[in-house]
């Protein structure tokens, strides 16, 4: 593999909730490399925006930390234990983040224009003037039409699909090299998110991006995803390349996922959901976290938490169901 | 912008229709008969049907209406039955000492308020956060004549440092601001932990929106975020609710002002009320309901200066 | 809901303070005529203007009167006053707000003009204006406390019924036949309690802070009937000779009212699910 620009070992997030630590996120290991989308997948609940957090250092303290035996390194850099002006230096800067709802995440008193620049202004110590022509470059790049008008408007002035750009131009700013989306196109309509989801793949070329991409859409995964993690209950229980997971998903999370999706070309009988609930932080047993709904589920899964285990090339898989026998 | 100041300011108009109806209607719930109630029961019936007829007490109540509204539009808000002298006048006479202890308060409260409420705010449930909210509770409860009087006591009494009757002279102001400190300090420090908890709240509304993430996600540190992202969205709704506590701190202002004996529209108040002067008692709850109606207006159409969002609104 | 609730608010220290403080206060004041040391308006003119003492507890006033005993009996008054008002305000102010809330349209509409109007007065200039004319009695200082609060008690009824008239379940007991008071009282009410509950606690502090002021001015029950604000007026005649005299009631007000208001915020947060209050 090419060197990843993103490479997270054991990551665990705990969460302090009634005189107890609860695990959000049990120990994950992934990488994504320069030019790769990673769709993260999974259901709420499932850890995957507190993965990204993690990466961003933006665990809401005090009441959740990131274990110490957590790693995450950007570029060959550690930054888990980073002080916190360190990790400024590297936020907007190195890394991004957008988020999902981008009306309650842009600053709705300050000009679109400012907040694009603000970035450049911290990062890279522009001027008022230089820093709003490069704004106004960045909006045109994510096509926002009369960007330079459009500038002085306010976020409540766009409709959610300019607001999302405005989010992508803001991230962009300063050229990191990786992006983390938290579901950034979950809260627009489908005709928008394609010019989105198309917008995000075309910078990505561009500026050479690696992408975190999460989401709960597996229509959206195979629209954009070079490789796909899915998570579920904290762990990542199934990843592989795109093509391959939707061919042969082999985690009966995934088989159950898929499943569930109503199919254009299949003969529509039923729908297929999955049993039984997500369960909550402080619930999980000794074993498989999905056992208590799977249909496959022997005695060993309710009694032992499988590992991690690969599965041919390029893919991995949860399951004492799957890979090859203890 | 244009469109909103009119919008807002036509609004004002039937909120102060219905102030002044509600005055109307209280001024004359008097029991009995006003009129002999001012000139007791020993009153001549000639003497009684002039003060009558001066009140306009003879006249059909629709009519007494219509005579009443007349006279505000024309800022003729009748004479005082005590001194004669036009009520207007009696009031522009003693209106600056009020509008100064006003402002000294309003002054000192944000000026006080705002960083405690913000300090509170960032170090929440922290012992700062307990010991401002505490402060802010006990300013609010107490009655301000009570906190007025006992100020007097350590501060002008126990202490003399103070003068314990402010009269002010008017032609030198250190004279003017040493009648001013006792005063306007008892006002401020009501003031002061009303500002403090809405600041503290608001403040902690904003922390906790998601606009702060992101800005934090852009690698804005701690103290950037919360001057250039947090502090202007969070002073909005302070700035809303310290325009509409002017209808309470007139209240305690009146209060404080009796119990300093310090000129002003308190002092007033209560010399009518003393003396049964009827159309003083009125013509003062014209002004202060007026006062309070634009002083309303004027903090909405802030709040949209402030705030682009309300501007905008179709 | 309500175990909850309870534990929630014992558990919190500052309204566990606040509530044992108005206790207190309360208890005081309906035990005062057999625990209270002298008569209120027994007169001493001897002993009159002495500072605490042995004899009397918290000193003698201007007619020789014992402090304690006044401040005791005061109490009562204020309290009487205080939930009385409260007591007619919550009912009326409820009442109105519901069926503001309820009716709607242009009858809702008058309602919250009136209301808004009524709010931005301020409480201690309405009641002043009301007691002045009507006359200082019992009776209509606590009709004037009780116009005072009556805003704030419709607003707060007015918006859950607003917001439940068009719930499932009252569309469904309208197709059931049920009747429009039925449907208020039955299913409509017991939602407001505990937000009606709040705004009480919280407001019975205000409107022993407005008696105790319009008392004060001299607008209050007429001496020699003590009331707290009343005492505080004489304290504050003679407040370069007798400095006590203005001490005790003010510090009676304070606590009552800071209790009030620490028993009303803890309900507030005891009522809150979420305990994301700040």
């Amino acid at each position: 593999m090419t060197d990843a620009v993103l490479e997270i070992r054991k990551l665990a997030v705990e969460f302090h909730s009634g005189g107890q630590w609860h695990a959000a996120v049990r120990g994950i290991d992934l990488s994504i490399a320069q030019n790769e989308t990673l769709a993260v997948v999974g259901e709420s609940g499932s850890g995957k925006s507190m993965t990204a957090l993690s990466v961003m250092g933006l665990v809401p303290t005090p009441a959740g930390r990131i274990a110490p035996e957590s790693s995450i390194k950007l570029h060959g850099r550690e930054l888990v234990g980073l002080p916190e002006h360190e990790l400024d230096r590297i936020r907007g800067n190195r890394v991004a983040m957008i988020f999902q709802e981008p009306m309650t995440a842009l600053n709705p008193t300050m000009t679109v224009g400012a907040q694009v620049a603000e970035s450049l202004r911290v990062h890279r110590g522009f001027n008022g003037a230089q820093a709003s022509a490069e704004a106004l470059k960045m909006l045109d790049l994510v096509k926002v039409p009369s960007a330079g008008k459009r500038m002085k408007d306010y976020p409540h002035q766009f409709s959610g699909g300019m607001r999302q750009r405005v989010m992508i131009a803001m991230a962009l700013a300063c050229h990191p090299k990786l992006l983390l989306a938290d579901e950034p196109t979950t809260a627009l309509d489908v005709t928008i998110q394609a010019q989105v989801l198309s917008l995000i793949e075309d910078l990505k070329t561009e500026y050479g991006l690696a992408v975190m991409f999460i989401t709960h859409n597996l229509g959206v995964v195979a629209l954009i995803a070079d490789r796909v993690a899915v998570m579920y209950a904290g762990e990542i229980v199934e990843a592989a390349l795109a093509p391959d997971l939707f061919a042969r998903p082999r985690h009966p999370y995934t088989q159950a996922l898929l499943a569930s999706i109503p199919r254009v070309d299949r003969d529509l009988k039923m729908l297929e959901p999955i049993q039984g609930n997500v369960p909550t932080i402080g619930n999980l047993g000794a074993g498989c976290g999905f056992a208590s709904r799977c249909t496959h589920a022997q005695v060993r899964c309710h009694r032992e938490r499988p590992q991690l285990m690969p599965d041919g090339p390029a893919r991995a898989v949860r399951c004492w169901l799957v890979g090859p026998p203890p | 912008m244009g469109e909103f100041l009119v919008r807002r300011l036509l609004l004002a108009i039937p909120t102060l229709l219905l102030s002044m109806t509600l005055i109307f209607v209280l001024a004359r719930i008097a029991p009995g008969d006003p009129a002999l109630v001012i000139l007791g029961d020993q009153a001549t019936k000639e003497s009684l049907d002039l003060l009558r007829a001066k009140l306009g007490l003879d006249q059909p109540l629709l009519v007494q209406y219509r005579d009443f509204l007349g006279g505000i539009l024309t800022g003729d808000l009748g004479r005082s039955l005590v001194t004669g002298k036009s009520v207007w006048s009696e009031l522009l006479a003693v209106l600056p000492y009020t509008i100064e202890l006003t402002l000294a308060a309003l002054f000192l409260g944000v000026l006080f308020g705002v960083p405690l409420g913000v300090y509170a705010a960032v170090h929440r449930n922290l012992w700062p956060d307990m010991a401002a909210r505490l402060f802010s509770l006990a300013g609010l409860s107490f009655p301000a004549f009570v906190t007025a009087i006992l100020l007097l006591l350590v501060f002008a009494i126990q202490l003399p440092w103070l003068p314990v009757i402010s009269a002010p002279r008017v032609d030198d102001p250190i004279d003017r601001l040493r009648n001013l400190a006792l005063p306007a300090f008892n006002l401020g420090l009501i003031m002061t932990a009303y500002v403090t908890r809405v600041a503290r709240s608001s403040m902690l509304n904003v922390l906790g929106e998601d606009y702060i993430r992101t800005a934090r996600a852009k690698g804005i540190g701690g103290s950037a975020v919360l001057w250039r992202h947090a502090l202007r969205n969070a002073m909005i709704p302070v700035a809303t609710v310290v325009g509409l506590y002017l209808g309470t701190m007139i209240g305690n202002s009146v209060l404080t002002e009796i119990v300093f004996n310090r000129p002003g529209l308190g002092k007033l108040l209560l010399g009518a009320l003393g003396q049964r002067d009827y159309t003083m008692l009125q013509g003062l709850m014209v002004f202060f309901a007026g006062v309070i109606v634009l002083a309303n207006a004027a903090t909405d159409i802030a709040y949209g200066v402030i705030d682009p969002r309300v501007r905008y609104k179709s | 809901m309500t175990a909850g609730l309870i534990r929630r608010f014992w558990v919190n220290p500052t309204s566990l303070t606040g509530a044992l403080v108005v206790a207190a206060v309360v208890l005081a004041a309906i035990l005062a005529p057999w625990i209270s040391p002298f008569d209120p308006l027994e007169q001493d003119i001897a002993a009159r203007l002495t500072g605490p003492s042995p004899a009397h507890f918290l000193g003698t006033d201007t007619f020789g009167r014992d402090v304690l005993s006044r401040l005791m009996h005061a109490a009562r008054i204020s309290l009487v006053i205080g939930v009385a008002s409260i007591a007619i305000a919550m009912a009326m102010g409820s009442a109105i707000g519901i069926a503001a809330g309820y009716i709607g349209g242009k009858f809702d509409a008058c309602v919250t003009g009136l209301l808004d109007v009524l709010l931005s007065f301020p409480t201690l200039l309405l009641g002043l204006m009301v007691v002045a004319m009507m006359g200082p009695s019992m009776d209509n200082l606590i009709l004037a406390i009780a116009l005072t609060e009556l805003a704030p008690f419709a607003r707060v009824a007015r918006a859950p019924t607003i917001a439940l008239k068009d719930r499932e379940f009252v569309e469904a007991g309208r197709a059931l036949g049920f009747s429009d008071m039925r449907l208020v009282v039955v299913h409509i009410v017991p939602n407001l309690l505990s937000e009606v509950v709040v705004v009480a606690s919280l407001w019975l502090a205000t409107a022993i802070r407005t008696e105790s002021s319009l008392s004060f001015i001299g607008l209050g029950i007429k001496p020699p009937t003590p009331t707290w604000g009343g005492m505080i007026r004489e304290g504050f005649e003679n407040i370069m000779d007798a400095p006590w005299l203005a001490v005790a009631p003010s510090v009676a007000i304070l606590v009552t009212v800071l209790g009030l208001s620490l028993m009303g915020d803890g309900l507030r947060d005891a009522l809150d699910p979420k305990g994301q209050r700040d």
